[in-house]
């Protein structure tokens, strides 16, 4: 221990571990409530890091992804092991499952071949002991050359034990370097051999251990390669050398040397494994394969996924919208309460400073009330999820779901973001479900879900089809509502199948997956998890929506119409009117006012230049201003098209009046309604999803794409429908 | 005809013989513990009939059969 007058000795740390391992828990028992989240740079894996201190020592801890391996297999694999070579953080923490030991082995063997100070938490150590596994960590310790520290990450059991051995790794690393590896007497032979030429060539970066990079050459490993080629002095002195060791290896065994390598790392394992633990007698049906024969039967399976996603869709939109009995308002009403009680509060500068009042009301507080009203459907959905994922049963809903979203290019994870995202029918949120596909951890099938699951019917898209059946289709409401549920499921999965053809080609992602032992969750988990995720979404998400939100405030506001002639016209009301009759022809004019103004304002002209355009799908200037209002939120499109109509800002929860009025209205028709419905479905999503997507896919061309693919998709629905109906003669 | 994890039914247990495929499939196979000699078992098929479920090394891996084709298996 240092001595106490001294400053903190800094100890930067990784974690690493196999997914199911525990992993985030121990992190968070570490490292406490406070993390920086961020993305590794150029990628959309997540980096957390947090801190800790003990015995004059201040640990800076990072969470590495969760990989089973090191090799270049996927975005995971390369971070973490790109940060233990550029980091070189004083000491890795391979995290592994003792019920699992193993498998999960097979990662800390590869973390030794790097030569990287290392600890081993041997996590869940709770649960081995439960399955009657018992574990000589003294022996394991030995055999491996690493401290070994039982832990139960999710009671923070071991953790003062685990920074103590952290830090004297960190002090004394030359003591910690592992044992060598041994793979088996020829491909030891083959791999020293290499490495001695490696070691020789003096442009290498000798921060990689010779011996690893000759492991990783001897594998075919494609990253490693073009990194030993670009620095080598001579490339072709260690390429020749590579391929005979190659080629001596694979007419050795027979087989190539990625497969020996690995059962190399693997026989190793169960050596060690078979040295240090004493199984059970009779293991018997372990709890999870009986739980699975429930959740995964033929029959029951599906029955139990229905009923969870079912609860999911409750939980989300009851929970967070209706609930009332916990804070006498739900929290979404509480939001909007406390939003208002803010625009009132501004008030007083209507009359004398109208353009910065109509800014903070209708712009800031607007945009910044828009994210906030995301809040608690984001934090209930984060929870359940949470849930979900801690129980270990969102991998059997993807086992149950697999092969019939395998058809269209998805996989069964991305069910439950299109749930989320609204595919029960009755409401839903692209928002939240756009983040719920961080469960997929396959780049391709996360990138289509989340580009088709905003075509579902989110509750926000829900007043636009009810004022228009309304109007067009009284008598079969609800049919209407079930064709159009019907559709977006047709579209999606349609548009989805096309994606995965064209702009997100290639081979679907092998898809192996563990399907982890069930475990219960902790309530402090699933709170840690739920609240970072939601905190990043307010932190992030709000920056750029309140900028958005100001953009389109603008759009509708300049330029002001003079305001003179209105005056005058009521000026001359008030010469020939009075009373009841006065009041209905001042709020004529007003209405009209604010139809000429949004009219001749930049949204108004950017409608106004659409309509030949528009024409085709049977939309007219009116309806193209409401949509360009929707990009902010579909159900703006009520309220503009309300103004529009000159009924001033319609109330989209109370939309009877502007029913009517389009009903009576001989330029609309039930065909153009229907057309106008599909649009709405499916074209653009609204900004705030846009923006999700952007943070999720970590790219702006995403974001971008998906808004031209899904307005381009649906303008030729639109036209389509309408057009065809024409033909049909519906168009009465 | 060599057999593959396909020959399998729910209950049936064997030992790997082989992998086949190449790149991406047969490392990320490797990886999971799928290698020459495990002995794997199957628990059972998806409601659709894939994925499969199987054990091998002490985890339970769902496993499509585009992939599980390439895992052979002994007689």
């Amino acid at each position: 221990m240092p001595p106490p007058e001294s400053p903190p000795r800094q100890v930067r740390a990784a974690i690493a571990g196999n997914p199911n391992s525990g992993k985030t828990s121990l992190f968070n028992a570490l490292t406490g409530s406070y993390h920086t989240v961020g993305n590794y740079p150029g990628v959309t894996v997540e980096c957390k890091e947090g801190h800790a201190s003990r015995d004059g020592y201040r640990f800076r801890i990072v969470d590495l992804p969760g990989t089973y391996s090191l090799t270049a297999y996927s975005m995971e694999e390369v971070v973490a092991r790109n940060f233990v070579i550029e980091q070189r953080p004083d000491v890795v923490v391979d995290v592994v499952d003792a019920a699992n030991l193993e498998r999960n082995l097979y990662l800390a063997i590869q973390i030794i071949e790097m030569e990287a100070p290392l600890v081993l938490a041997l996590n869940m150590i709770d649960v081995a002991r439960r399955r009657r596994l018992n574990i000589d960590v003294e022996k394991l310790s030995t055999l491996l050359g690493v401290p070994v520290v039982p832990t139960q990450g999710h009671k923070g059991v071991g953790k003062e034990e685990l920074l103590a051995a952290c830090a004297r790794a960190a002090t004394t690393p030359e003591k910690h370097i592992p044992k060598q590896i041994r793979y088996g007497h020829h491909l030891d032979e083959q791999v020293g051999k290499l490495a001695e030429v490696i070691r020789a060539d003096h442009g290498l970066d000798h921060h990689c251990s010779p011996r690893w990079l000759a492991v990783k050459l001897i594998e075919k490993d494609a990253a490693v390669e073009q990194m030993v080629q670009a620095s080598a002095r001579d490339a072709e002195l260690i390429r020749r050398a590579t391929q005979q060791a190659i080629h001596s290896i694979e007419t050795h065994f027979g087989e190539s040397t990625e497969a020996i390598i690995a059962e190399g790392r693997y026989g190793f394992a169960a050596g060690v494994v078979r040295e240090c633990v004493e199984l059970p007698e009779a293991p018997g049906r372990t709890r999870t394969d009986r739980m699975d024969a429930i959740t995964c039967h033929r029959i029951g399976g599906p029955i139990i996924l229905g009923g969870v996603v079912y609860a999911l869709f409750v939980a989300v939109f009851k929970v967070a919208d209706e609930w009332q009995w916990i804070l006498g308002k739900s929290p979404t009403a509480w939001l909007e309460w406390a939003f208002g009680r803010l625009a009132g509060s501004v008030a007083g500068l209507k009359d004398n400073l109208p353009l910065l009042h109509s800014l903070l009301t209708d712009g800031v507080i607007g945009g910044v009330g828009g994210v906030m009203s995301f809040v608690p459907l984001i934090l209930v959905m984060f929870a359940f999820v949470a849930v979900l994922e801690d129980t270990g049963y969102v991998a059997r809903v993807a086992f149950v779901l697999d092969r019939l979203l395998k058809a269209f290019g998805l996989q069964g994870k991305s069910i439950l973001a299109m749930i989320v995202s609204g595919g029960l029918g009755g409401g839903g949120c692209a928002v939240p479900g756009v983040m719920a596909t961080r469960t997929l951890r396959e780049e391709k099938d996360r990138l289509v879900t989340m580009l088709v699951a905003p075509l579902m019917n989110c509750g926000a898209k829900m007043p636009v089809y009810l004022m228009l059946i309304a109007a067009f289709f009284p008598g079969i409401q609800a049919r209407m509502l079930f064709v159009i549920w019907l559709l977006s499921w047709v579209v999606a999965l349609l548009a989805a199948w096309v994606l995965r053809k064209t702009v997100v080609r290639g081979e679907q992602t092998p898809f192996v997956m563990e399907l982890p032992a069930y475990h219960v969750p902790t309530l402090r988990g699933v709170l840690m998890h739920t609240w970072g995720r939601t905190w990043a979404y307010i932190r992030k998400a709000g920056t750029v929506i309140l900028a958005v939100s100001i953009v389109l405030w603008a759009m509708m506001y300049f330029p002001r119409l003079d305001t003179k002639p209105y005056q005058d016209r009521i000026a001359r009301a008030q010469a020939r009117l009075s009373g009841e009759e006065l009041a209905v022809e001042i709020r004529r004019i007003e209405d009209a006012r604010a139809a000429d103004q949004l009219r001749s304002s930049i949204a108004g002209r950017i409608g106004n230049a659409l309509v030949p355009l528009s024409r085709w799908a049977g939309f007219d200037w009116r309806t193209n201003i409401a949509l360009v209002g929707g990009f902010a939120a579909k159900e703006v499109v009520v309220g503009t098209l309300g103004v529009a109509c000159s009924m001033g800002d319609v109330d989209p929860e109370a939309a009877e009046s502007l029913s009517e009025r389009l009903a009576a209205d001989p330029g609309w028709s039930p065909l153009k309604a229907f057309a106008l419905m599909i649009f709405v479905m499916v074209y653009a999503p609204c900004f705030v999803t846009q923006v999700a997507i952007w943070r999720e896919s970590g790219s702006v061309k995403w974001a971008l794409f998906s808004t031209g693919y899904a307005t381009a998709l649906g303008f030729v629905l639109a036209v389509l429908i309408y057009q065809g109906g024409l033909v049909l003669g519906l168009g009465l | 005809m060599a057999r593959s994890l396909l020959d399998l039914a729910p209950g049936d247990e064997s030992t790997v013989t082989r992998i086949g495929g190449g790149g991406a499939i047969r490392q990320r196979l490797l990886d999971m513990g799928i290698t020459r000699g495990a002995s794997v078992r199957c628990h059972r098929l998806a409601p659709l009939g894939d994925p499969i479920e199987i054990s091998v090394k002490g985890s339970l891996l769902a496993i499509r059969k585009n992939e599980a084709k390439f895992v052979l298996i002994e007689a």
